[in-house]
C-alpha cells in the first residue's frame, strides 16, 4: 500500500514527487514579491496584472488585455450571429447599469471604428450602422423624489452625448407611454394594472413584459431594425432557475439565445458570455459612470433565485458559466435566428454575407403559438380548455396565456378577467385574439420559395 | 339559524372537502383546510391517480419497495398494500432493504424495516454492501473522506438494489422518491451541466431496458405531506440524516427549494413540470448501453460505475472514478496534477505511477 519508508529510494517513490512540489510552491512564495514570470498579466505576459476574470488565479490581466478579452467576447457575439450588419439601426435599450453602460460602451467603439472605415474607404461600399439609446422611465411606478429622477435623465443625457461622434439619438420614455399614445390616464391604468395583481413575482414579470413592449414601440415608431439588450451571463443564469421553477420549461430555451426574431423588431443580446463581475471590473477600471439608483432589488421568486445564485457563486466561480452553458444545450427555437434579409434594396454584400454564416431559413413551417402576455411559445398541451359561461374576448387571453402567466398575473376570479383585459396595452390583448398566427417573419418563410427577386445569383 | 346546524365556535374552520369535521390541518400543497379523513383520503386518492394515469403496474406483478426505514418507504410500504388491497391491484408486495454497513444510522433503521415486516406483513429481504462488494460505507469513509462519499453510496445501492431484486423474482422495484427528491435532482442538473441525466430524471419509470424497471409512485407526492400522513397515522418510521450527508452538493438545491416552498408550494410541481418539458434533443437522451466486462451489469461504459469505483478502493485510489478524468489509465496524470494534495499520493503504491 502507502510508501512508508522514509528513506525509500525506489524510482516512482510518490516521495520524490513530494519534495518537487514543495520546492515549486517555495519558488512561487518568493516570486510573488519581485516582477517573477508568475506574477504577470496572463495574456501578454509584459505587464502587472490589475484585476481578475472569473477564472480566478488562472486569469490575472493587465488593464488592456482585460478590456481587449471582454470586448472581444462582444465582438465575436455580434458577427459570429449577424447581429449587426451596415444597413442596420441598432436600438440599445439603457438601464444605467453596469451591463447596458458597457454594452452602450461597446457599441459604439464599435460603431466608430465602423465610422473611420467607412471614411477611409474608397468604394464607400458599406455603409456605418446608427445607434439609438432608449430608456425607460419606471419612475411612476417607485415613489422617488422628482429631482432624484430628473438628475439621472440627466446624467444619461451626458452620457450619451458625450458618446459622439458618432451622433447617437436617446429616448427618454415613461414606461406607461405603453398604454396609449396621447398620454392620458396612462400613469392610473399602470397603478390599476398591478395593483389588480397579487403575486409579487407577477408584478416583477409583468413589468418586464411591459419594459419590452416599450422598446418594441420606440424601435418600430422610429426606423429601427434592431433593439440591443445588456444581458449578461449572470443574469441568464438566474432566468434560467426562475423559468425552471415558474414551470417555463418549454419556452425557456427561446429566452436565452443570442438572437430572438419573435418580436416585430428582432432582439439580441451580445453580452450573453460575459459574466457581471467581469462587466463591473470594467466599469470601475475605465471609470464608466453608472446611474443606478433606478434600479430596485427583486423580492418574491426573482429575488429568491438572485440570492440562491450567489451563494453558488461563491462556492464555485465558474457555477453561472455552467448554468448557462447547460441551457444552452436546450434546442432553440427557430426564431431564434436573424430572419433573413430579403428586401432588395439591401446590399448584395450583406445578403452574401448572410448566406455565409448559414442563415437562410430552413423553410420550417412555424406553428406555435405564443402567450398573449409573455410572448413565449406555447406547448400545445398547455392550453386548457375554454372556461364555460366566459366571453370570447376573455376566455380568448386565458386559453392564450401560458400556465406560469395564468398563475401569476391573471386574475384568480374569473368574473375579474374582463376588467383587467381592459388595462392591458393593446398589443397583448391583439396576440390573445390572434393566437395561431405565430408571427410575420416566419409566414414569409413559409412562401419564401415561391417569391422572385432581382437577385440572380441565389443559387 | 336552522334546527340542525351543529353548534360552532366562532373562528371555527371546517374542513374544505367535507365541510363537517372541523379541519385539523394546512395540505402543504395547496394550503387547504382540511380534516385529517380527508386528507388521507386526498393523499391516497392521488397517488391511486398516479398509478393508474402512468400504468404503472400490471396485475399479478411481483413488486420489491425500496425500503430504508425512512418515512417515505415506510409510507409507501403502507399505501401501497392499503391501495393494492382496495383497488384490487393483484400485486404481490416485497420489502427489499440495502444494508451500506454504516453503524449508529443504518443498523438502527435496519430494525425499522422488520418491524414493518411483521406491521405490514411484507416478506423482507435485505442486501448488504458487505456480501456484495467486500466494503462497508464505514471502511469507504475512511478511506476517501467525506468529500466524494455520497458518489460511491449512490451507485453501489443502485447495483445492490438490483442484485436484491433479481434475488427475489420480482418485476418491478417501486422506490420513495418523492417531488421534493425529483426537484432537486432537476435543480441538480442543470447546476452540474447534466443534460443526458436532466432529461430522464423526471421520468417515472425508469430501466425499462435494463434488469428490472423502477418506478416512483410519489413522484407528484410533497415531502411535506409525507411526513405529515407519518405523523397523524403513527407510522413507526427512523428519522435521522446519513450521518455521512452534511457536504452533499445536493444540500445547496434542498434549501432553495424549501425556502421556495414557503413562498410559493406550487413551483416544487412546477419545476418538475419544467424538467418533463425541458426541449432536449433525442439524439442525447440515451447513451450508448452495453454490461460491464467485469461483472456483466448494465453499462454504457466498458466497466460498470460500481466496478471502476470498486477498483479505486482494492488498489487504494479512491480519486478513480471521481471527477473529470474518469478513465482508468487517466488517474495517475491527475493525481500528479493536483499540488499540494498528498493525501491521495500517499496511498498509492510504489511504482504504479505512470507516465
Amino acid at each position: 500500500m502507502a510508501c512508508n519508508s522514509s528513506t525509500c529510494n525506489s524510482s516512482g517513490c510518490y516521495k520524490e514527487y513530494e519534495e518537487k512540489d514543495q520546492n515549486n510552491s517555495k519558488t512561487r512564495v518568493a516570486v510573488k514579491g519581485s516582477s517573477g514570470r508568475q506574477n504577470l498579466c496572463v495574456k501578454c505576459k509584459s505587464s502587472e496584472p490589475v484585476c481578475c476574470g472569473i477564472g480566478g488565479e488562472d486569469s490575472k490581466f493587465c488593464k488592456d488585455c482585460f478590456k481587449n478579452n471582454l470586448y472581444g467576447k462582444f465582438k465575436q457575439a455580434v458577427t459570429y450571429n449577424a447581429m449587426i450588419t451596415p444597413p442596420d439601426k441598432v436600438l440599445v435599450a439603457f438601464s444605467g447599469g453596469p451591463s447596458s453602460r458597457v454594452l452602450l460602451q461597446f457599441v459604439h467603439e464599435m460603431q466608430y471604428r465602423a465610422q473611420k472605415n467607412y471614411d477611409a474607404s474608397k468604394d464607400k461600399s458599406l455603409p456605418v450602422f446608427g445607434v439609438g439609446v432608449a430608456f425607460i422611465d419606471e419612475s411612476s411606478i417607485h415613489s422617488f423624489a422628482s429631482q432624484q429622477t430628473e438628475k439621472a435623465i440627466e446624467d444619461i443625457r451626458s452620457i450619451v452625448s458625450n458618446l459622439a461622434p458618432p451622433l447617437k439619438e436617446l429616448f427618454v420614455v415613461p414606461i406607461e407611454s405603453i398604454f396609449s399614445p396621447d398620454g392620458i390616464d396612462c400613469k392610473e391604468r399602470l397603478q390599476k394594472l398591478l395593483d389588480a395583481l397579487g403575486d409579487v413575482t407577477g408584478k416583477e414579470d409583468l413589468l418586464i413584459h411591459l419594459r419590452l413592449l416599450c422598446l418594441q414601440k420606440i424601435a418600430s415608431e422610429n426606423g429601427y431594425t434592431r433593439v440591443v439588450l445588456g444581458t449578461c451571463t449572470s443574469r441568464i443564469a438566474c432566468y434560467v432557475i426562475s423559468a425552471t421553477v415558474k414551470g417555463q420549461g418549454y419556452s425557456l430555451s427561446a429566452d436565452i439565445q443570442y438572437v430572438d426574431s419573435r418580436w416585430e423588431i428582432p432582439v439580441v443580446l451580445p453580452l450573453r458570455d460575459c459574466p457581471a463581475q467581469e462587466l463591473n471590473t470594467l466599469c470601475s477600471l475605465d471609470g464608466l459612470k453608472i446611474v443606478e439608483m433606478l434600479n430596485c432589488p427583486c423580492s418574491g421568486i426573482n429575488g429568491l433565485v438572485s440570492s440562491f445564485v450567489k451563494v453558488l457563486q461563491e462556492e464555485n466561480l465558474s457555477r453561472e458559466c455552467t448554468i448557462v452553458r447547460t441551457a444552452g444545450k436546450l434546442t432553440p427555437f427557430h426564431f431564434n435566428r436573424i430572419p433573413e434579409i430579403h428586401d432588395s434594396n439591401v446590399p448584395s454584400a450583406t445578403r452574401r454575407h448572410h448566406r455565409r454564416h448559414g442563415l437562410k431559413s430552413n423553410g420550417s413551417l412555424s406553428s406555435e403559438s405564443f402567450c398573449a402576455i409573455c410572448n413565449s411559445p406555447l406547448k400545445n398541451s398547455n392550453s386548457p380548455s375554454r372556461l364555460k359561461n366566459e366571453s370570447p374576448q376573455t376566455s380568448d387571453l386565458f386559453v392564450a396565456a401560458c400556465s406560469s402567466c395564468q398563475f401569476q398575473i391573471l386574475p384568480k376570479d374569473p368574473s375579474l378577467m374582463e376588467q383587467f383585459v381592459s388595462l392591458l396595452p393593446r398589443a397583448m390583448v391583439a396576440r390573445a385574439k390572434h393566437g395561431d398566427r405565430g408571427n410575420v417573419s416566419s409566414v414569409r418563410e413559409q412562401i419564401q420559395d415561391f417569391l422572385l427577386s432581382d437577385d440572380d445569383d441565389e443559387v | 339559524m336552522e334546527a340542525d346546524t351543529k353548534h360552532k365556535k366562532p373562528g371555527t374552520r371546517l374542513c374544505c372537502a367535507c365541510n363537517q369535521r372541523r379541519a385539523a390541518l394546512k395540505r402543504p400543497k395547496t394550503l387547504e383546510q382540511i380534516c385529517r379523513e380527508c386528507f388521507y383520503a386526498v393523499f391516497e386518492e392521488e397517488i391511486h391517480q398516479v398509478i393508474l394515469e402512468n400504468k404503472l403496474f400490471k396485475p399479478g406483478e411481483r413488486i420489491a419497495i425500496g425500503a430504508s426505514g425512512g418515512k417515505d418507504s415506510t409510507v409507501l410500504a403502507y399505501v401501497l398494500s392499503e391501495l393494492n388491497r382496495r383497488h384490487n391491484y393483484g400485486l404481490d408486495l416485497f420489502l427489499l432493504s440495502v444494508d451500506e454497513g454504516i453503524t449508529g444510522y443504518r443498523d438502527d433503521s435496519l430494525e425499522t424495516v422488520k418491524r414493518n415486516e411483521l406491521q405490514y406483513g411484507l416478506p423482507l429481504k435485505i442486501v448488504s454492501y458487505k456480501d456484495l462488494y467486500g466494503w462497508t460505507m464505514d471502511e469507504i469513509v475512511k478511506m476517501i473522506g467525506l468529500k466524494n462519499n455520497c458518489t460511491f453510496c449512490g451507485v453501489f445501492r443502485r447495483q445492490a438494489l438490483d442484485r436484491g431484486a433479481a434475488l427475489l423474482k420480482v418485476d418491478k422495484v417501486a422506490t420513495g422518491h418523492n417531488a421534493d427528491d425529483i426537484a432537486e435532482t432537476v435543480l441538480l442538473n442543470i447546476l452540474r451541466g447534466d443534460i443526458a441525466r436532466l432529461s430522464r430524471c423526471t421520468s417515472i419509470i425508469t430501466g425499462e431496458d435494463g434488469p428490472i424497471p423502477r418506478c416512483k409512485p410519489f413522484k407528484y407526492t410533497y415531502e411535506k405531506e409525507i411526513v405529515m400522513y407519518a405523523y397523524f397515522k403513527k407510522l413507526d418510521y427512523f428519522s435521522t440524516e446519513c450521518i455521512y450527508s452534511p457536504n452533499a452538493y445536493r444540500g445547496f438545491a434542498r434549501e432553495f427549494i424549501k425556502d421556495l416552498e414557503r413562498i410559493r408550494p406550487r413551483a416544487i410541481l412546477d419545476i418538475i413540470k419544467s424538467g418533463e418539458d425541458f426541449r432536449i434533443a433525442t439524439s442525447t437522451k440515451m447513451p450508448e448501453q452495453g454490461t460491464c466486462e467485469r461483472c456483466g451489469y448494465i453499462s454504457s461504459q466498458k466497466w460498470c460505475k460500481a466496478c471502476v469505483l470498486l477498483e479505486g478502493l482494492n488498489r487504494g485510489l479512491p480519486k478513480l472514478g471521481i471527477g473529470r478524468n474518469q478513465g482508468l489509465n487517466s488517474d495517475a496524470k491527475e493525481d500528479i496534477k493536483k499540488d499540494g494534495r498528498t493525501k491521495s499520493i500517499e496511498s498509492k503504491q510504489c511504482g504504479s505511477l505512470e507516465f
